[in-house]
C-alpha cells in the first residue's frame, strides 16, 4: 500500500481542498465585477469592503461574540473534560458523556430550532430573556462549542500521567491546587487549540445564529449569506481573502507558541532528568550532603 | 450501597463544584429544549406571537390537554416531506462514501510518513476547515457557474462545445459536501491508523500475505473504530445540511433541513417545523448513539 497511487490521492486530495480557496484569493484581485473573467489588477473591492459600514458592525458583533464564546466554552469544556477523565465511572457517567459529546453531531437546524423555543418559551413564562440578540447568541455557541473543547482537552487530559498528579496529592496538595499547580499548566496548548477551535466555530456559524438571533443582532455570516445569495460578488471575494489570511496567521502564530511552549517545558523536564541523575551519580561518588547542596544555584 | 457510596463520594466539595456549572447548563440547553420541540410538535399553528397554540387550557378549573397530532399525519401523508427525508437520505449515504473513498488513501498515507512531515500535512487538512465555510461553498459557485472557471477551462481544452450544467443541481450538492466535510472523515480515520502496530502487518507478510491481503485482513478490521466515527461525523450533520444545498442545490433539490428552514421562516409554521424536527431525530437517533458507542470506546482506550 506505500505505493505511487496513495500519494497520488493525497496530492489530488490537497489540490482538492486547495485550488477553490487559492482561485478565489487570486480573484479576489481582479478588476472586472464579473467574478470569473480576468480584466487586471486590482484592489477596488477591498477599498469597497472597507466603507461597507454594515458589514463592519456585523464583524465587529462577530468578533464580541467569538471572544465570550470561546472564553465560557474552555471553562465549561474543562470542567466536563475533567468529569469524564478524573471522576471515574460515577453514576450517570453515560448519559454525561452523551449529553457532552451529541452537539458534536448534531445537525445545526435542529440545534437552532430547539433553542429558539426555548428562548421563546422562557421570555414567555419568566420574561428572560427579553428579546435575542448577542446574549441567546453566545449562550447557543457555548452549548455546541462545549462539545468540541471538552473533546480536546480530555483527549489531552489522558495522555497525562495520573502519577504527577498522585504525587501532588501525596505531598500533601488540596485537589483545586493540583489543578492550578499540576494540571493546568500541563494542558495549557489543548486550552489554547481548543480556545482557537471554540473561536472559528463560533465566527463561522451562520445556520444557529441566524435562528437565535433577534432583528437588531447581524453577525458575519448572515450579511455574507444575504449578500452571496443575490449573486457572485468581488466584494465577498475580497472579504473571503481576508478571513482566509487572518485565519492562516492565527493558526501560525498559535502553532508557533505552542511549539515554544511544548520545548521550553521538554527542556524543563530534560533538565529536571538530568540534575536527578547527576544527583544520583554524585550520591554513589561522594558523600551526599555536598551535592544537593552545591549542585545549582 | 455501592452507589450511594459512589453518589457522596461524586457530591465531596470540589467535585460537586466542578461538576454543577456543566451539567445544568446541558440540562438547560441541551435537553429541556428537545422537549419543547416535542411540545410544540403536537399544538397547533395559529396566527400570534408566539405562533401556536398553548397545549394546556385552564378554563372554568378545569384543565385541558390537547394533542394534536395532525402535524405528523400532515407529514406522512405529503409527498413532499417523505421524498425530501428519502433524498437527503440518499445524500448523506452517498456523500460519506465519496468522503470514505477519497478520505481513507489520505488518512493512510499521512499516518505512514514521518512524524515531523505528519504534522505539517494534518495541519494542512485541518486549516480549511478554520476559514469559513460559507466561503468555502462559495467558492464553488465560481468554479461550478456556466461561464465559471471549469466550464471555461474544458471549454479551451476542446473538450466540450458549450458550457455544460454544473451548478444548481445534485452534482453541485455533492461536490460541496464532500469538499466541506471531507476533514472530518480524514481526522478521525488518521487518529485511529497511527495507532496501529506496524509489527502486525510485518506478521501478516512473514507469513506470506502480499501487501493487498494484509491491508484488507489486518489494516482494514483494525480500523474499524475510526471508519464509524468519521462516516458519522459526516453523515449526521449532512443529514440536516442546509447551507450547501441552499447555495449550490437546484430549487427542486430538496434537503430535510433546508425543509426545516422553510417551514420555520418562509412559512411560520412552528408546529410542523417542530414536527420535522422530532422526526429527524428519531431518523437520526441509531447513527448518533452508534457514534457516542465508538467515542466511548475510544475514549476509554
Amino acid at each position: 500500500m506505500h505505493s505511487r497511487l496513495t500519494w497520488l490521492l493525497l496530492t489530488f486530495g490537497y489540490l482538492f481542498l486547495y485550488v477553490p480557496i487559492i482561485i478565489l484569493v487570486i480573484y479576489s484581485f481582479n478588476e472586472s465585477r464579473l467574478v470569473t473573467v480576468w480584466s487586471g489588477f486590482s484592489t477596488q473591492w477591498y477599498r469597497a469592503l472597507w466603507e461597507d459600514q454594515q458589514l463592519l458592525a456585523a464583524v465587529w458583533m462577530s468578533l464580541r461574540i467569538a471572544f465570550l464564546t470561546a472564553t465560557a466554552a474552555v471553562g465549561l469544556g474543562t470542567a466536563a473534560a475533567m468529569m469524564i477523565t478524573r471522576f471515574g465511572h460515577f453514576p450517570g457517567y453515560t448519559p454525561f458523556a452523551a449529553m457532552i459529546t451529541a452537539p458534536l453531531v448534531m445537525p445545526e437546524v435542529i440545534t437552532g430550532i430547539s433553542l429558539l423555543l426555548l428562548f421563546v418559551a422562557l421570555e414567555q413564562a419568566i420574561g428572560f430573556p427579553q428579546g435575542r440578540g448577542m446574549l441567546t447568541i453566545w449562550i447557543a455557541h457555548v452549548t455546541f462549542c462545549t462539545a468540541y473543547v471538552t473533546v480536546v482537552i480530555s483527549s489531552r487530559l489522558r495522555e497525562l500521567d495520573p502519577a504527577l498528579e498522585e504525587a501532588a496529592m501525596d505531598l500533601g496538595a488540596t485537589p483545586w491546587k493540583v489543578f492550578f499547580l499540576i494540571t493546568l499548566p500541563i494542558i495549557a496548548p489543548a486550552l489554547l487549540s481548543g480556545w482557537l477551535l471554540a473561536f472559528t466555530l463560533s465566527l463561522d456559524d451562520l445556520v444557529v445564529a441566524s435562528f437565535v438571533s433577534g432583528p437588531g443582532s447581524t453577525t458575519l455570516p448572515m450579511v455574507v449569506y444575504s449578500s452571496v445569495r443575490l449573486g457572485v460578488s468581488p466584494k465577498i471575494n475580497a472579504l473571503a481573502s481576508i478571513i482566509i489570511l487572518v485565519m492562516f496567521l492565527g493558526v501560525f502564530i498559535a502553532g508557533w507558541i505552542m511549539l515554544r511552549m511544548e520545548r521550553k517545558r521538554d527542556l524543563e523536564m530534560q533538565q529536571v532528568v538530568t540534575e536527578t541523575l547527576e544527583a544520583e551519580a554524585a550520591l554513589f561518588d561522594r558523600p551526599p550532603a555536598h551535592v544537593r547542596l552545591e549542585a545549582k544555584p | 450501597m455501592n452507589k450511594l457510596a459512589q453518589w457522596r463520594e461524586l457530591l465531596t466539595f470540589h467535585r460537586f463544584w466542578v461538576m454543577i456549572i456543566p451539567y445544568s447548563w446541558f440540562i438547560l440547553f441541551f435537553v429541556i429544549p428537545f422537549f419543547i420541540v416535542l411540545k410544540i410538535s403536537f399544538s397547533e399553528a395559529t396566527i400570534a406571537v408566539p405562533p401556536y397554540e398553548p397545549l394546556l387550557v385552564t378554563e372554568n378549573d378545569k384543565i385541558q390537554l390537547t394533542l394534536n397530532l395532525g402535524n405528523y399525519h400532515f407529514l406522512f401523508t405529503d409527498a413532499l416531506y417523505i421524498n425530501a427525508y428519502l433524498n437527503s437520505l440518499q445524500i448523506a449515504f452517498f456523500s460519506t462514501l465519496l468522503c470514505l473513498l477519497i478520505g481513507y488513501p489520505m488518512a493512510y498515507a499521512i499516518a505512514h510518513t514521518t512524524p515531523s512531515v505528519r504534522n505539517i500535512l494534518l495541519l494542512l487538512i485541518i486549516l480549511p476547515s478554520w476559514t469559513s465555510f460559507l466561503i468555502r461553498v462559495y467558492a464553488w459557485i465560481g468554479i461550478l457557474k456556466n461561464n465559471g472557471l471549469l466550464n471555461n477551462l474544458l471549454l479551451g481544452l476542446g473538450i466540450i462545445d458549450e458550457p455544460i450544467q454544473l451548478l444548481y443541481n445534485n452534482f453541485a450538492i455533492y461536490v460541496g459536501i464532500v469538499y466541506a466535510y471531507l476533514p472530518f472523515m480524514v481526522l478521525p480515520l488518521y487518529t485511529n491508523l497511527v495507532k496501529h502496530d506496524p509489527s502486525l502487518l510485518e506478521a501478516a507478510a512473514d507469513l506470506g500475505a502480499r501487501p493487498l491481503k494484509a491491508f484488507f485482513s489486518v489494516t482494514l478490521p483494525l480500523s474499524k473504530a475510526g471508519i464509524i466515527a468519521g462516516s458519522m461525523l459526516v453523515f449526521i450533520p449532512v443529514m440536516g445540511e442546509f447551507v450547501i444545498p441552499e447555495l449550490l442545490g437546484g430549487p427542486d433539490n430538496l434537503m430535510i433541513g433546508k425543509i426545516l428552514w422553510q417551514e420555520f421562516f418562509n412559512n411560520r409554521d412552528w408546529p410542523i417545523a417542530s414536527a420535522v424536527t422530532v422526526l429527524m431525530l428519531l431518523i437520526l437517533l441509531i447513527p448518533i448513539i452508534i457514534f457516542h458507542r465508538s467515542q466511548l470506546k475510544q475514549m476509554e482506550k
